[in-house]
């Protein structure tokens, strides 16, 4: 499964709900406001650094770029839309 | 025969998925498929009892998902810890869906060929 | 593989447009077909020609309008979601029609893959 995630961990809880129910080893691409999970250094980079051990952690680059994120934590695979777009070919989605 | 389902996953009035998802839940009734609900999260908070929108007038819409069998829907479930977080027990739905647990979730939407998330 | 997109917010307000745009573009690029594209709830309003942002952003609508009438993709705006919201025939740009519910049922059916983009 390909969890889509597209809202900031700092206001939201989707994330938190996805992971209730994402077994592990699922896919979890972070897209427009999702994105600021992943950033380095940031109050939720401890609990991230747990997601990405269990689970397949991703980063949209346009929205990255967007957004003047420029790097995201170890761990988080960095994507471009030819890449989401792969992920989908893998697996269903479930959009958060 | 297709495998399909609605997961209801935001409250009620506050925005309006939860009303449009319901009537699209009652569309793909019509259409004599494997129809599944499933309530997670703040969805679940869609088919408490005792709304009451005289003082609002925003569309009661709770006593249409009590109308979810006569459209040949009868796979209804909902997220055992979204339920008992929000403090909900099973009477205090207009409907009584089957209990799952959290970590059937990922696999009932795995066995459907396509889900929505409203 | 065939592809089913559905588009839940409006324009400008949310950036689920923009990014089920460029989803689209680049499913296209790799070959996949989209066999429809649905506008529900707030997403209806993708679709007004009345739109008119400022010169130096995208114009949304006319980026659905191309990329459907470019591909022969079938772009559907809920009816339901469009009376509510003052969507009709009179607005409707060039490349969107208005359809019924069932439309979306019916990609449910026949897509691939269904990817929602959502608030």
């Amino acid at each position: 499964m390909l969890h889509l995630i597209n809202k900031s961990p700092f206001e939201s809880m989707s994330l938190e709900d996805c992971l209730k129910y994402a077994n592990k080893g699922a896919s979890i691409l972070l897209y427009e406001d999702g994105i600021y999970a992943a950033m380095p250094g940031t109050a939720v980079s401890e609990r991230m650094a747990g997601v990405t051990a269990d689970y397949k952690v991703y980063a949209l680059k346009e929205d990255m770029m967007l957004r003047g994120v420029d790097k995201v934590m170890d761990g988080v695979t960095e994507i471009d839309y030819a890449g989401f777009v792969g992920l989908v070919e893998e697996s269903k989605t479930a959009s958060w | 025969m297709a495998k399909l389902m609605v997961v209801f996953r935001t409250s009620p009035y506050g925005t309006i998925y939860s009303f449009e998802g319901l009537e699209n839940v009652l569309i793909m009734g019509a259409y004599d498929q494997d129809v599944s609900v499933l309530f997670i999260d703040d969805g679940v908070l869609a088919i408490k009892k005792g709304m009451d929108n005289s003082s609002t007038g925003i569309k009661d819409f709770s006593p249409t998902f009590r109308a979810l069998e006569a459209y040949d829907i009868e796979k209804i479930f909902i997220d055992r810890t979204s339920m008992e977080s929000r403090g909900l027990k099973l009477e205090d739905l207009v409907i009584e869906p089957e209990i799952i647990e959290a970590d059937a979730v990922e696999k009932m939407m795995e066995e459907q060929k396509n889900f929505f998330m409203f | 593989m065939k592809f089913g997109l559905l588009i839940t917010e409006g324009p400008y307000q949310h950036e689920a447009s923009d990014s089920a745009y460029q989803f689209a573009k680049a499913a296209l690029a790799k070959g996949h077909e989209i066999l429809r594209i649905f506008f529900y709830s707030d997403g209806v309003l993708n679709s007004t020609k009345l739109m008119d942002p400022q010169a130096d952003d995208r114009h949304i609508q006319k980026q659905w309008t191309e990329l459907s009438t470019s591909n022969n993709i079938d772009v559907i705006v809920c009816v339901a979601a469009a009376k509510r919201r003052g969507i009709n025939d009179d607005v409707i740009a060039d490349g969107f029609k208005i359809g019924g519910l069932g439309m979306l049922t019916e990609l449910a059916i026949e897509a691939d893959r269904l990817v929602e983009f959502r608030a």
